[in-house]
């Protein structure tokens, strides 16, 4: 059995056992067939959604993304992507549920169109009102621990930290951040959602202890997403086994390799 | 207005706009005034002049 894959090391979220630490957004992707192959490509078994609006000139346009996700075989995780206010997201999430039929939400509240940036009060507001609703919530959130804290008080069991603005391709920005916030929560699952661009992020990540990442266009804008999407998979699992195979720290001053006994005098 | 656009329509419930609009059998969550209605309570769900209706059907995300 490997150490990153398969039930013995299978991530939790609301009780449900998940065997693939690697997120897939469906968005910007070429065609639905790279979407498509993108996602078996992967191996995610949670892939994300949202909702826009219907066009009454083409009906079927939902119908047809549904279809497709369903071919996919995963976990249909809704967002609430371009919500500005508690008050949307919450309305957003109510929508997604009855469509999507899940309980599951990630819920987005955005402070600012330029960085895309959570807004903690609003994240914080929809968050405890959704818990009461019944909705098992995934927020995208900052690396902030007074944040955390908070959206778990409200009864998120699950933060998905964001590691640079979205779609910005920078990686962890704030390792330190989230350093702090996986020491603060041992055993709490978070997901670095946002801002990941090459998969040495992702294995940071992951050899960080994170439980896992969620990416998007750093596989739908790759010149060939599917290869990416292998590409990403693999860099998941190698941070996950090294991080359960403990990394050795860092060292101030060279420390030799090859024994010192028995070094000739020459 | 519906999605954002304005519509003129003799519909008086939200079921009967979405019917009007052939959204009898689709995909779709609806909202009355920035309001959540469950398709089960469409029929109900009545219109009066200015209301803003959004029809929203799943769609690719991040």
């Amino acid at each position: 059995m490997s150490l990153a894959t398969g039930t013995a090391d299978a991530l939790s979220i609301y009780g449900e056992a998940i065997s693939s630490r690697l997120l897939l957004g469906t968005s910007q992707y070429p065609s639905p067939d790279i979407l498509r192959r993108s996602v078996e490509a992967s191996g995610a078994e949670i892939v994300t959604v949202s909702l826009r609006r219907e066009s009454s000139g083409d009906v079927k346009t939902g119908q047809h993304f549904f279809d497709l996700l369903k071919s996919f075989g995963a976990r249909v995780l809704p967002n609430t992507a371009g919500c500005h206010t508690a008050r949307e997201a919450i309305t957003t999430a109510q929508m997604a549920r009855e469509v999507f039929e899940t309980d599951w939400i990630k819920l987005e509240v955005i402070a600012n169109d330029d960085t895309l940036q959570p807004d903690v009060y609003g994240l914080v507001d929809a968050a405890e009102k959704l818990t009461r609703d019944g909705f098992k919530v995934l927020p995208y959130c900052t690396e902030d621990l007074s944040v955390a804290q908070r959206l778990v008080g409200a009864g998120c069991q699950v933060l998905m930290p964001w590691a640079a603005p979205i779609g910005s391709a920078r990686g962890l920005m704030n390792p330190y951040g989230l350093k702090t916030l996986r020491a603060f929560y041992p055993d709490l699952p978070l997901i670095v959602d946002a801002g990941l661009g090459a998969p040495s992020h992702a294995a940071l990540a992951l050899e960080m202890g994170y439980d896992g990442v969620l990416i998007n266009t750093a596989v739908a804008k790759a010149a060939d997403s599917v290869a990416m999407a292998v590409a990403f998979a693999k860099a998941v699992e190698a941070g996950r086994i090294a991080y359960r195979s403990g990394i050795m720290p860092p060292r101030d001053m060279a420390s030799p390799s090859s024994p010192v006994a028995g070094l000739a005098l020459l | 207005m519906v999605n954002g656009e304005a519509l003129a329509t003799d519909a008086t419930t939200l079921d009967s706009l979405c019917r009007e609009l052939g959204f009898a059998d689709a995909k779709i969550a609806t909202a009355l005034n920035g309001a959540f209605v469950p398709k089960t309570e469409r029929i109900t769900a009545e219109l009066t002049d200015g209301d803003t209706v959004e029809i929203l059907s799943p769609r690719q995300g991040g």
